[in-house]
């Protein structure tokens, strides 16, 4: 049950991530605006903050009464706390800046004058974006989408945090095997779940590191 | 037409330029850090001027007295970068058929098939650009800026990355496209011999100013020659006739007023008119007859200057019968032994072997 429940957070968080992730790293990359490092920090925060203060954060921002929670919740009907939801979008905060490293440097690594021979041509940045950047990034883009896949199935300071530990609905396989080892028996349980977390793990990060590799492959042929 | 004036300043650079090319190709020439590259990417609207004006013809791209900078999109304009920058993601075909989308049908001008016949890339279509050599990239990167047919071609150095038997290879399709599809093209070189050979115009860049604008022959004659490393590619051009071609020993023999020009190499047309770039370094000044020198071309001159300071040349400047001037490099030392003044008149000795068949349009060299 938690292995399915880590699983639909991890690609949730993931797939909804990724635009965004995508926006970011373009913006990093390629623009100078005031802030830009202000923003750069801020990106990176989640990775530097102990993962009890972003789930705090969270649940200040994006609880049942946070600034944001509330709004959402009435307008819109989305629920974060005590959620899968919640789950996923502690999973997605804490991955993301993972995401944006790995997609800006892979949009760093394009020749800007490639993009700029494509506006010559005509094309307008939208298009240029579409047509260039974006397919010649795209193994960064999967590689960054793998690494905060597998962080997401790993997180879990912030998503207790945020979510609690509710099985069937917030309780993903670090939160699971955390209350086996709280459990007397429970050692085969967390056992058998840290061996699939890993199995889970390893399978992520292979994939990152084949389409990494096969990325900067591209790029110099 | 393209007109430029601009300024602009980054950290220790200055650019302050201005300049008119017509049609035909307009060479950007100086040595590196001039300011070419950056002038050109001020006409692609890549970089933004401080001040000034750009127009073409009567499309204003940039104003900045009035607020106008067209994006870079807008401008109708292809560039060719000096390391092609094809997308290494989409095959040749790709690759030559991006800017059509966004060409409105009604300025389609340039034709597909006469593009890859020019440029002779039709059996690279299928290939991805990883697999071609520098000389095919090059090609594709023409025909591309080519088929958006642009109302202005920018060549950034296009040959700068090429060895020079792919130079000599690209040279020809540069002078077809000149002549067959009526583009206006600025050329940016560091290579008199390509800008001699192209250009109609040529805009001598220096420190970010124009140094020179005119005739080939007017920009790339010595300015000075206390400049010394800028002796070596000083030139003068001299305007001949194809005469007879002698398929024995491979040379062409070109009539000039002052004489007759061996020039290395069998020129396509006889008869026609050539023009020929002779370096300053290259040109041996006799004021005897009759001697047995492997030199067999000997051009009849009037010495009309003699330039020289404290360093080790001089300068001589020749007026040959015709008209043409010749400009020949010696040392002072030789130049006072031989007592050469304004007025003497001379005999100038080129060696054919010296003379660039990159400078020279057609000219074949026949191997064995």
């Amino acid at each position: 049950m938690a292995i399915a429940l880590s699983l639909k957070v991890g690609s949730i968080a993931t797939i909804a991530a990724l635009p965004v992730a995508v926006a970011v790293a373009w913006v990093l990359a390629r623009r100078d605006f005031w802030g830009k490092s202000l923003l750069d920090g801020l990106v990176h925060l989640p990775l530097v903050l102990p993962p009890v203060v972003t789930g705090y954060a969270l649940l200040v921002l994006f609880g049942r009464r946070g600034v944001f929670g509330a709004f959402l919740a009435d307008h819109l009907g989305i629920v974060f706390s005590f959620r899968w939801t919640g789950a996923a979008l502690a999973a997605g905060v804490m991955g993301f800046p993972l995401m944006v490293r790995a997609i800006r440097l892979s949009i760093e690594a394009i020749d800007v004058r490639i993009e700029q021979a494509a506006a010559t041509l005509g094309a307008p940045p939208i298009w240029v974006f579409a047509t260039v950047t974006l397919p010649l990034a795209l193994r960064g883009i999967a590689a960054g989408a793998v690494l905060a896949f597998a962080k997401a199935l790993g997180e879990f300071g912030a998503t207790i945090t945020f979510v609690s530990n509710i099985p069937g609905q917030t309780q993903t396989i670090p939160a699971a095997i955390y209350t086996y080892t709280q459990t007397p028996g429970g050692e085969a349980g967390a056992l058998k779940l840290s061996l699939v977390a890993a199995a889970i793990a390893l399978g992520a990060l292979i994939i990152s590191e084949v389409s990494v590799r096969r990325a900067r492959h591209g790029a110099t042929a | 037409m393209i007109s430029v004036a601009v300024k602009l300043s980054r950290g220790d650079f200055a650019l302050d330029v201005a300049f008119e090319g017509g049609g035909g190709v307009t060479g950007l020439f100086g040595p590196s850090g001039c300011g070419k590259t950056t002038v050109i990417r001020l006409i692609a609207g890549l970089e933004r001027p401080d001040a000034g004006r750009i127009a073409l013809g009567e499309r204003v791209l940039v104003d900045t007295a009035a607020g106008i900078r067209l994006a870079p999109h807008r401008r109708r304009i292809g560039l060719v970068f000096q390391d092609a920058q094809l997308f290494p993601h989409l095959d040749v075909a790709t690759n030559l058929a991006y800017g059509r989308h966004f060409t409105p049908k009604a300025l389609r001008r340039v034709e597909r098939r006469a593009v890859i016949e020019v440029l002779g890339i039709g059996h690279l279509l299928t290939r991805r650009p990883g697999t071609l050599s520098g000389g095919e990239k090059q090609r594709v990167a023409i025909g591309r800026a080519l088929l958006m047919s642009p109302d202005l071609l920018l060549m950034d150095e296009p040959l700068a990355a090429l060895d020079d038997q792919r130079k000599l290879e690209i040279l020809p399709f540069i002078e077809r496209l000149r002549d067959e599809f009526a583009i206006p093209i600025v050329y940016v070189s560091h290579s008199v011999e390509e800008v001699a050979r192209l250009a109609s115009t040529v805009v001598r860049l220096d420190h970010g100013r124009v140094a020179r604008i005119g005739t080939p022959a007017e920009v790339l004659a010595p300015t000075a020659l206390v400049s010394t490393t800028g002796r070596f590619e000083a030139i003068s051009v001299l305007t001949g006739r194809v005469g007879r071609l002698d398929h024995d020993y491979g040379v062409s023999i070109v009539e000039h007023p002052a004489g007759r020009i061996i020039v290395p190499g069998l020129l396509p047309t006889e008869g026609a008119e050539v023009r020929i770039a002779v370096k300053a370094t290259e040109v041996t000044l006799s004021l005897g007859h009759g001697d047995r020198s492997s030199v067999r071309t000997a051009l009849a001159g009037r010495v009309v200057r003699v330039d020289t300071d404290h360093g080790p040349f001089a300068l001589v400047t020749l007026e040959l019968a015709g008209g043409d001037r010749l400009h020949a490099y010696a040392t002072r030392l030789a130049v006072d032994d031989l007592g050469l003044d304004a007025g003497d008149e001379v005999r100038a000795l080129v060696k054919a072997v010296s003379i660039d068949e990159r400078s020279v349009p057609g000219l074949r060299l026949v191997a064995e």
